[in-house]
């Protein structure tokens, strides 16, 4: 059995916390650049153009790309032969997490859901655990914004809308979402599984490399369709008009109960913050 | 198109040549305040009581930006989604507020504000607080210190780069670009 020290996690996550804060990601990078050579919207190329500037600024000064840093949402897989030795891994997350708000200078955006007081130090994070083989552990993390997280949604379909009413229901979410999440936007599909399962699965969707293709060619073609409409809309950049709304949609799907149908959508602002290690 | 310089505080003459879609740079002095800020402020003028700064002719800001480090002016700092704001934004306007700045959809109660009291909401670039925050070249909390990233902070701004969304005019971009670009992608 392999030991790993809590601390050794704790700082592991404030490292990916205080990175992730001020480097856009190459994927997401790349995706920008890509919809700047294609938007057809002269106020939508100058948005996207201020918003490469952006990430060059962020990196260079290491200020956050965005004053929106997020809740911290983590996926965690965790080997069977591993074993963390001092504080247990949740523990260690949500220390990690405390660590790399406060010394990063990042905004703390957790509060009471009902007297809204801010909590101050931006925990509890959002963790999802897995089991697997192995000695190691993965921890994948996101920063997820309110203003895109504000616009997901979550339906109970009936097995009879099928594909097609699952391909409109994600249209019309991102029509009516407009400008609010900040396009263009990632857009993360869970597709069964139950209630809860349809949710995370959608969060899940998001750790995908943009443009990497889904591994399933159905529900590649699925998102190709998606991706094509949602550009359709007109939303464009910040929503001022255009033709880059998706930058990517990604889709996962398990199965569910013979009576259900349940699909989330979890919208992603362009300033995609994710990140992992293997520890 | 060149962007059109206006400062702040506006006035009406200021107000009525702005269009739907206008890119501006502004400066002066603007105001920051979202969801808890707005709350205390309205409840202040429903009371009867002083605000912590005088309403007319101002812009508000909806931002909580990142805490600054030590020698830094203001942290990140870019919009924040402006639809939490409708429920109190008519009353500021009645009491002459002239500008807001966020992101996202307003309300047709505030769009019917804005004509009324002629006023203009200005979109900001979302997740661009690195790039904005360059144009803020003083920063001082106000009011509410407790509400900490939503406290009320009197910024001087140097051309602070927006757009028009809604004129007072009746005029939304987020509609018109919609239109515009609408089953254009191919």
């Amino acid at each position: 059995m392999r030991i790993i020290k809590s601390e050794e996690i704790s700082n592991a996550v404030k490292n990916l916390i205080i990175h992730s804060s001020v480097n856009l990601p190459e994927d997401t990078y790349n995706g920008l650049k890509a919809a700047f050579e294609r938007e057809i919207s002269e106020l939508g190329r100058t948005v996207l153009s201020k918003i490469l500037l952006n990430a060059e600024i962020a990196k260079s000064e290491s200020k956050p790309l965005c004053q929106d840093t997020g809740l911290a949402v983590f996926f965690v897989e965790i080997g069977k032969d591993v074993a963390v030795e001092g504080k247990n891994i949740t523990d260690a997350i949500n220390e990690g997490t405390r660590l790399g708000y406060s010394e990063g200078f990042l905004r703390k955006s957790t509060c009471d859901p009902l007297s809204r007081k801010n909590v101050g130090d931006n925990t509890p994070a959002i963790i999802h655990y897995e089991f697997t083989d192995g000695e190691k552990i993965k921890i994948m993390y996101a920063a997820k914004g309110g203003g895109s997280e504000n616009m997901s949604v979550l339906k109970m379909m009936r097995p009879s809308d099928g594909k097609d009413g699952i391909i409109d229901f994600a249209v019309e979410t991102m029509r009516s979402a407009g400008p609010n999440p900040c396009p263009p936007n990632i857009v993360g599909i869970g597709i069964g599984g139950n209630f809860e399962r349809s949710a995370i699965l959608a969060k899940k969707s998001l750790f995908r490399e943009l443009n990497e293709p889904n591994a399933d060619p159905e529900l590649a073609e699925m998102e190709k369709i998606i991706f094509e409409k949602i550009n359709n809309i007109g939303t464009g950049p910040m929503g001022f008009g255009g033709v880059c709304t998706a930058l990517g949609v990604h889709i996962t799907k398990e199965p569910c109960h013979i009576a259900s149908l349940p699909v989330a959508l979890n919208v992603e602002c362009h300033s995609h913050r994710h990140s992992k290690i293997i520890l | 198109m060149n962007p059109i310089k206006i400062t702040a505080p506006l006035d009406d003459e200021i107000i009525l040549k702005l269009k739907t879609g206008d890119e501006v740079l502004i400066s002066g002095t603007i105001y920051t305040a979202r969801d808890q800020a707005h709350f205390r402020l309205v409840k202040l003028i429903e009371e009867n009581k002083p605000l912590p700064f005088e309403l007319k002719g101002q812009i508000i800001y909806y931002v909580g930006p990142t805490p600054e480090k030590p020698g830094e002016i203001i942290g990140s700092a870019g919009p924040t989604t402006s639809y939490r704001m409708d429920k109190y934004a008519p009353l500021l306007m009645q009491f002459g507020l002239k500008g807001m700045i966020g992101k996202g959809k307003r309300s047709p109660e505030v769009k019917e504000a804005m004509k009324k009291y002629k006023a203009v909401y200005f979109g900001a670039i979302g997740g661009a607080g690195a790039l904005i925050s360059k144009t803020i070249t003083s920063s001082n909390v106000i009011a509410y210190e407790d509400l900490l990233s939503e406290a009320v902070r009197k910024l001087t701004v140097v051309d602070f780069p927006a757009i028009v969304v809604n004129d007072v005019y009746g005029g939304d971009l987020y509609e018109e670009g919609r239109e515009k670009y609408k089953d254009k992608y191919r």
